[in-house]
């Protein structure tokens, strides 16, 4: 028996996904529940795990091509079925004994699957999308290759997007094409080859556009200071063994820092915030963040993901600690959910780890600061008294949106968490 | 509308409106001088001034040269020592010769003096097609002063309008070209409210709301494109009608306000199409709202002629019509 497998929704605002990379070919064999296929949406690449144990008989959508979500993708020849419904003494293969046509893709209201003809009127509908379209669709992610249009020539208009987007959904899916998975592998980001190019997944389109967007709408400040985290070194190194035998996380320098940074964010509530551009007749604004969720830059080998530990200000270290290490173990997997990436209001990268002394971080789009920790070195230091001691130094480097907040609210906000890091330790309750 | 003494109002033509506020600004005031060819004796030739001469004197009501260019020269000496000239160029066909006068020196001097002296000078004139004028007493010249900072340029369609904006014209420190269409004189009327009241120079007024099209107007075509909205109407479509009014300073925000609602936009003005006002108004709106956008900007306006021929055949065939703008407007909603 056929199984037809639908692009899934992988997050609650999700409406579309990009077959990233197909990791079976037809003909394979796949198991219950194993991966045969990764798909990125704008937040998150997963891996899709198969339904049924059986072997791929055709790949519905191109490596690269971004489906509505429920658009069948994939057709699986079940191998249980396919052996009872067989003749117990035909020696023909399994597949041959499957006589179903592989189903149609059937639309939201229940018309039969478009043709391919009208897949090239799809792609005509793309190229002829006005810019109120490309934006609208853009908004309220909403496929308008999927959209039968109500203008002239089967143009989408705008009110078709918007209606498209009140309904929920594209109102027809996408024609499935039956095409073969790419098999010449070019130069790849993970494995980089002289002279090739290569193709971006969604998670670096979306890495670049968002860095484009952040760095030509934000003005950049930035500043640095110098912090003393020999008390906090001290105070980590004694509980990190405990930590990790009794939780199972290793216990880094970073809830150490996030707790420091929530509780100057509550003293600089603007650094909290985001700057709400005009909007027609909408004046712009600052809308100053209720929540505080704070955003850990994970670099990975291909890409970097920012996770959120929400409620961060209500969580003491250990809770930090706790929660980031799950975030930190999901992104080393692949593993993140939309909602683990959503909703961040400001950002903290423990850029240290690296060995870097000290960076100028692109804030991320929509927040009004992101702070880098670097690298804890030793260093002579005379202090206050006039003596002088080794002690364990290190910068926090704050790039700043400088239509939120001045540099006085971030020389502010920088001493206080200079301040706060510096009382820190070396006892206490983590 | 700035200042309403009075709700009481009293229907007039637009011709009647030109007249009736001249004689309450001669009257209320007495720097105000009004020069012009024919403007005295004769009343000029739509008898706008008609008895001025006898009642304000020919000191404040002068009859001048056929010379355009003195007039706007002398009314610029007037303004800038304390008078408040009001200039008539009696066809905007013969405005040509005081082109230097009007762009060289009027809209440069309050720049070119750092602000010590203004030039609080009206040039009224009566302008545009569509009365058998021929070649040279239909033009339209709005474009040929568009390009010029200092200069505002008002364009009235209805009597009330005419009277607040020439009120603002006149009260303005700096030189406003006022254009009349002269096919409007007679052919609109409509309530004006009685007393002194001015209306901002630079503001648009919507003057039939709509959903699917905005299109952008004034003059003697905006009451065409009233006409063909309303036939859509009949249709079951939904098009928003602007007044421009004035048409330098544009009024940016009632354009981009109504274009961001409707995301179609269709200008139509009787002056010629290429480099016309409708260019500006394309542009502005291509760099500000391109993302509003779901159809392409649409013009309607004169071919690329010399003139406006005098026969009728040329005549209709220069001109737009109600018809020919409903047929752009349904195409335009349907798109």
């Amino acid at each position: 028996m056929a199984t037809t497998i639908t692009m899934p929704q992988l997050g609650e605002t999700v409406t579309e996904g990009t077959v990233a990379q197909w990791l079976k070919s037809v003909g394979d064999s796949v198991d219950k529940y194993e991966d045969f296929v990764e798909v990125s949406t704008d937040k998150v690449n997963a891996g899709v795990p198969s339904p049924v144990t059986g072997t791929i008989r055709e790949l519905l959508v191109k490596e690269g091509e971004t489906v509505a979500t429920g658009t069948p993708i994939a057709v699986i020849d079940e191998v249980g079925a396919a052996v009872a419904a067989a003749p117990a003494a035909s020696a023909a293969p399994a597949a041959a004994t499957v006589e179903e046509k592989p189903q149609k893709a059937p639309s939201s209201n229940g018309a039969p699957a478009s043709s391919a003809a009208e897949s090239e009127d799809y792609e005509s509908a793309l190229r002829g999308a006005s810019p109120a379209v490309r934006r609208l669709a853009r908004e309220h992610r909403v496929d308008i290759r999927t959209l039968r249009g109500s203008g002239s020539n089967g143009r989408v208009t705008a009110g078709d997007v918007l209606a498209a987007s009140r309904r929920g959904g594209p109102a027809a899916p996408v024609a499935p094409q039956t095409v073969a998975p790419g098999s010449s592998r070019t130069s790849t980001y993970a494995q980089p080859l002289p002279g090739t190019t290569v193709q971006l997944t969604q998670a670096r389109r979306i890495i670049a556009e968002r860095m484009v967007e952040s760095v030509h709408t934000a003005p950049h400040a930035w500043s640095m200071v110098e912090v003393d985290v020999t008390e906090v070194w001290a105070w980590r190194t004694r509980e990190k063994d405990r930590f990790e035998r009794e939780t199972g996380y290793k216990l880094t320098l970073l809830p150490f820092f996030i707790r420091a940074v929530v509780e100057a964010l509550a003293a600089f509530p603007l650094m909290n915030a985001r700057f709400v551009a005009q909007s027609g007749s909408t004046p712009a604004s600052i809308y100053v963040n209720e929540d505080v969720n704070i955003g850990i830059a994970i670099g990975l080998a291909t890409n970097l993901v920012v996770p959120v530990i929400r409620g961060a200000d209500k969580l003491s270290i250990k809770g930090l600690a706790i929660k980031g290490g799950e975030l930190i173990e999901k992104a080393r997997k692949n593993k993140l959910g939309v909602d683990d990436l959503a909703g961040g209001t400001f950002t903290v990268n423990n850029n240290g780890a690296n060995g870097s002394y000290a960076s100028a971080p692109i804030i991320n789009a929509g927040q009004a600061g992101i702070v880098t920790m670097e690298a804890v070195v030793k260093k002579l230091v005379v202090r206050d008294d006039d003596s002088i001691a080794i002690r364990r130094m290190m910068n926090a480097c704050l790039s700043l949106d400088h239509r939120v907040v001045d540099g006085y609210v971030a020389s502010g906000f920088l001493a206080e968490l200079k301040r706060r890091l510096e009382r820190m330790g070396p006892q206490g309750e983590l | 509308m700035a200042v309403v003494s009075s709700t009481s109002s009293t229907v007039m033509n637009n011709v009647e409106a030109v007249r009736a506020t001249l004689y309450e600004a001669m009257k209320n005031d007495e720097r105000t001088v009004i020069l012009g060819e024919d403007v005295g004796a004769r009343g000029n030739v739509f008898l706008i001034t008609k008895d001025f001469i006898g009642e304000f004197g020919e000191r404040r009501v002068i009859d001048t040269p056929i010379a355009e260019a003195s007039i706007v020269g002398i009314a610029i000496g007037m303004a800038m020592e304390g008078l408040r000239p009001i200039a008539e160029i009696q066809f905007a066909d013969f405005i040509y010769p005081s082109y230097n006068q009007i762009v060289g020196e009027a809209a440069k001097t309050r720049y070119r003096s750092n602000g010590e002296y203004t030039c609080p000078l009206v040039i009224r004139t009566p302008y545009g097609g569509g009365v058998r004028g021929a070649l040279s007493h239909s033009v339209c010249i709005e474009a040929l002063f568009y390009h010029v900072p200092g200069l505002k340029i008002v364009a009235p369609a209805f009597p009330d309008d005419v009277k607040g904006l020439l009120n603002a014209a006149i009260d303005d420190p700096d030189p406003v070209l006022f254009l009349e269409h002269k096919k409007t004189y007679r052919l609109i009327k409509g309530e004006v409210p009685d007393g002194h009241y001015t209306i901002p120079l630079g503001k648009a007024r919507v003057r039939k709301e709509g959903t699917q099209l905005s299109v952008v107007s004034y003059g003697l075509y905006l009451h065409w494109a009233l006409d063909a909205a309303q036939r859509l109407e009949s249709e079951g479509l939904s098009v928003e009608v602007i007044d421009l009014r004035s048409i330098r300073p544009m009024d940016k925000t009632a354009i981009l306000n109504s274009v961001e609602k409707t995301r179609k936009l269709l200008v139509i003005h009787e002056d010629n199409k290429f480099g016309g006002i409708g260019a500006e108004i394309s542009a502005m709106v291509a760099e500000e709202a391109l993302f509003h956008l779901d159809a392409p900007i649409r013009r309607l306006a004169a071919p690329d002629v010399p003139a406006m021929g005098y026969a009728l055949p040329l005549e209709e065939e220069y001109l737009s019509s109600p018809e020919e703008m409903a047929d752009t407007m349904r195409e335009m909603v349907q798109f």
